[in-house]
């Protein structure tokens, strides 16, 4: 004790305290933010599966991302990306990417769902990341309405109320998500792909991201109760709508009732 | 003498029961007399007519669909838990007018369709205001002595623009609701009295637990009938004035070609009020309109992307995303002794909508004193024959079409794969420069028709029958038009500028020389009608032609 108290006017005591302080928020702030990835382990990837990603990821990606997804000028490192990013990428033929662009664009994928799930493997290998998830969040028998208020809450600014997707800046844009697999929309959640933000599992829990997969998936199962929806894109396509075929069927009408005289 | 004259036998005497019932009414009311009156009122026939009558049957068919509404809505604001049958919603917190309009579109029979019905109806009421009053101003329908009716006209399209918001905010789901927000910015950004005003209108901060009833009282009480009055003015004038006609043979301002009223347009217009109706009701039963249960209920925090409101407003929210927060290093906000002034908001809320509605109420008075006019005009121009009107109609027109697009910038990006950035710039540029194109191609449209028309007067259509001549030139055959057509082509007025004039004083004052260039610029550019001499000349010229002697028929 009183050699630590001698030694705390040394000149590097100052240095070590920065360092202790530095390692221990550190410390906490990797607890912390281990908790938020859903149990990021490769147990479900074998080392085959990860060897033969390796493969396909020198031949298809690696291009852009870099030999060993280090990430080069075209595109950033895949290391702590995680299986979830991957699955969700690259089995919505997002990935690899169609054109340079403000954003990827959805397309057929590119790859079978054994090769989705080697490149999985192999940048899951390369650091813990968020996983796919698993079945249980999947089920689509949450709390719709639950689902709903977060929805509308966290999603509907960019996606539409209605889920019938929106713009943003600069070309980029919310897709809409009808269509879209649940296990795609939790993987969007979990990774935040192209301009969307993440919303960890502290942020919307995993029992909420079922909510909000039951509500997406009720709503476009209960269809337009009020006949077709015009794209379910509000007052706009209304507007055009009465415009163009309300008033126009009554122009014709007025033709045809004083097409006989004058 | 008075059992006498009691006794005194009626000058006709009905043979059959409703005879005797008709006669009995009709001597009360004077029916036959109101009928005779109404029932011989001429009008002409065109479809561009009927617009004014689109508006009317979709006013009718809104009280219809209305009333019912509101056996089931209940506008109060109070919280309640949704226990309807539509499941994504179940047991959310909301306030009882969304319930209510949930419970109509799920749970009350037939009323989904009925909402429906309504908000179609509503939408093609002001669509059919829009087009009546642009067909009026482009036929030039306004003038003497129709000025007074332009607008009341006017103020009906004010009236059923308010009636939509009020009715557009009333299920208090959250489109309705971001809506609603977006006026009370604008109201706050009024000077001085934007605050307080709104604290009036929502009855404290916004959003309050009182517009929503207030806003139904004025939905289905004041606006209504302030729709109604204006209506009996509207068709009182029409009458009083008769109708407009085209220009056509036999026309003049003295008279009005067409049918009666009655029988054959009574039961025209009858027919075709259940053509609107029935086309409202198939829109309605095919066609999704203001899905409320996709929004679900309005909550201050979120906002949904796509967030639009009526088409008819579409135009102030359209100014309002152009505006630009800041140019450069100019802002648009100012503190004035403690008081914010926020003019990104206040001047593309009001000022497109302000100048608009004034240039369209003064019009009539504008056209008058330039052109001093002072005669009564019932046939109508046609649109190319007014060049500089037709122009000024279409550049102001697509002055709003801009701010209208402006306000689907969102959609235009995402379905056209655009950059949204981009939209808004190139309708910023258009919002400046797009009048002044739409200006200068409309007028030169409009004279390059006249100029056609007056060459077909003149020289006849063409056949498309070749004909050599026998030195070898080959020329094409016009075959002269009959003389109802040709009176089409030529039977206008063309005015000419009005130089200015001294007034009582003999002096020419500065307003007057004003005046003076402004009817110049009108009018400057013109293509006269064809004269008789000409006609006369040009039909002589055609025989000669066809004859194949002169050497002058070959200028063709």
């Amino acid at each position: 004790m009183k050699a630590l108290s001698q030694k705390r006017r040394h000149p590097l005591a100052a240095i070590a305290l920065l360092l202790m302080g530095l390692l221990l928020t550190g410390g906490l702030y990797a607890v912390a933010t281990t908790v938020n990835q859903a149990k990021a382990s490769t147990a479900e990837f074998s080392a085959s599966d990860a060897e033969q990603g390796g493969k396909l990821f020198a031949a298809n990606c690696a291009t852009c991302h870099g030999m060993g997804a280090s990430g080069s000028q075209a595109g950033p490192s895949l290391v702590g990306v995680g299986a979830a990013a991957v699955d969700f990428q690259v089995g919505t033929g997002r990935m690899p990417m169609q054109m340079n662009g403000p954003q990827a664009y959805k397309k057929p994928g590119q790859f079978n769902e054994q090769q989705t799930h080697q490149l999985a493997a192999y940048v899951a290998s390369l650091g813990p990341g968020p996983s796919i998830p698993e079945a249980g969040v999947l089920d689509e028998k949450g709390d719709a309405a639950k689902g709903g208020e977060l929805f509308r809450t966290n999603c509907a600014m960019c996606h539409n109320a209605a889920a019938a997707g929106g713009a943003l800046t600069r070309g980029k844009f919310a897709p809409a998500l009808a269509d879209v697999s649940g296990k795609h929309i939790y993987e969007a959640m979990v990774t935040g792909p192209q301009n969307m933000p993440v919303f960890n599992d502290a942020n919307i829990s995993p029992e909420g991201k079922r909510d909000v997969i039951t509500f997406l998936k009720q709503i476009e199962a209960n269809g337009s109760p009020g006949g077709a929806d015009l794209g379910a894109l509000g007052p706009v396509s209304e507007g055009l709508f009465v415009w163009i075929a309300g008033l126009g069927v009554i122009i014709a009408f007025t033709i045809w009732l004083t097409s006989r005289s004058s | 003498m008075s059992a006498a004259s009691r006794a005194e036998a009626p000058a006709y005497v009905a043979t059959t029961k409703t005879g005797r019932f008709t006669d009995f009414v009709d001597e009360r009311v004077g029916g036959s007399g109101i009928l005779r009156e109404f029932g011989r009122k001429v009008f002409p026939d065109h479809w561009s007519f009927m617009f004014g009558e689109v508006a009317l049957y979709s006013f009718v068919i809104l009280l219809l669909s209305g009333t019912f509404l509101t056996f089931f809505f209940d506008p109060s604001m109070a919280e309640t838990h949704y226990a309807g049958s539509y499941t994504p919603l179940k047991n959310v917190e909301m306030s009882v007018a969304y319930s209510s309009s949930l419970d109509i579109s799920f749970d009350v029979r037939g009323g989904l369709f009925m909402r429906q019905v309504h908000h179609w109806a509503a939408l093609l009421f002001v669509a059919s205001v829009a087009v009546h009053m642009l067909r009026v101003f482009f036929t030039g329908a306004f003038r003497k002595p129709r000025e007074m009716n332009w607008v009341v006209g006017g103020v009906l399209l004010i009236l059923a623009m308010a009636a939509g918001f009020t009715g557009y905010s009333l299920p208090d789901d959250l489109l309705s609701g971001n809506g609603l927000r977006i006026i009370d910015g604008v109201i706050k950004s009024i000077p001085v009295i934007g605050t307080y005003t709104s604290f009036f209108l929502f009855g404290g901060e916004f959003p309050g637990t009182a517009i929503i009833s207030r806003l139904y009282t004025l939905h289905i009480l004041l606006v209504p009938a302030l729709i109604l009055l204006m209506i009996v003015l509207h068709l009182f004038m029409v009458v009083v004035h008769k109708h407009t006609q085209y220009p056509g043979p036999g026309r003049n301002d003295h008279n009005v070609v067409g049918y009666p009223l009655g029988p054959v347009y009574a039961a025209k217009a009858g027919g075709f009020f259940f053509i609107v109706f029935g086309v409202i009701a198939l829109m309605a039963g095919f066609f999704t309109i203001n899905p409320i249960w996709n929004y679900g209920p309005y909550d201050p925090s979120p906002v949904s992307a796509g967030t639009q409101p009526d088409w008819y407003i579409g135009f102030v929210d359209g100014a309002l995303r152009l505006m630009p927060g800041v140019i450069g290093n100019f802002h648009f906000e100012y503190i004035i002794f403690g008081h914010v002034l926020t003019l990104n908001v206040l001047l593309p809320a009001l000022v497109p909508a302000g100048i608009i509605f004034t240039v369209l109420f003064t019009y009539p008075w504008i056209e008058r004193w330039i052109t001093k006019d002072n005669r009564e005009h019932h046939v109508l121009d046609r649109p190319r024959n007014a060049p500089t009107r037709t122009a000024i109609g279409v550049a102001g027109f697509t002055w709003y079409c801009v701010m209208w697009a402006a306000a689907g910038s969102d959609l235009i990006a995402t379905h056209f794969h655009v950059a949204l950035n981009d939209v808004t710039y190139w309708l910023r540029a258009l919002f400046f420069v797009g009048p002044f194109i739409a200006f200068a191609v409309t007028k030169r449209v409009a004279l390059a028709l006249q100029r056609k028309d007056r060459e077909i007067a003149l020289h006849g259509r063409e056949t498309g029958r070749i004909v050599r001549l026998p030195h070898g030139e080959f020329i094409e055959v016009h075959a002269p038009l009959d003389e109802y057509k040709r009176f089409k082509l030529v039977g206008f007025e063309s005015l000419a500028p009005l130089p200015a004039q001294p007034n009582e004083h003999g002096v020419v004052d500065r307003k007057e020389k004003r005046r003076a260039k402004l009817s110049q610029w009108f009018f400057e550019d013109r293509v006269v009608p064809a004269t008789p001499a000409e006609l006369e000349a040009g039909h002589g010229h055609h025989e000669a032609v066809e004859a194949g002697e002169s050497q002058k028929t070959l200028s063709h």
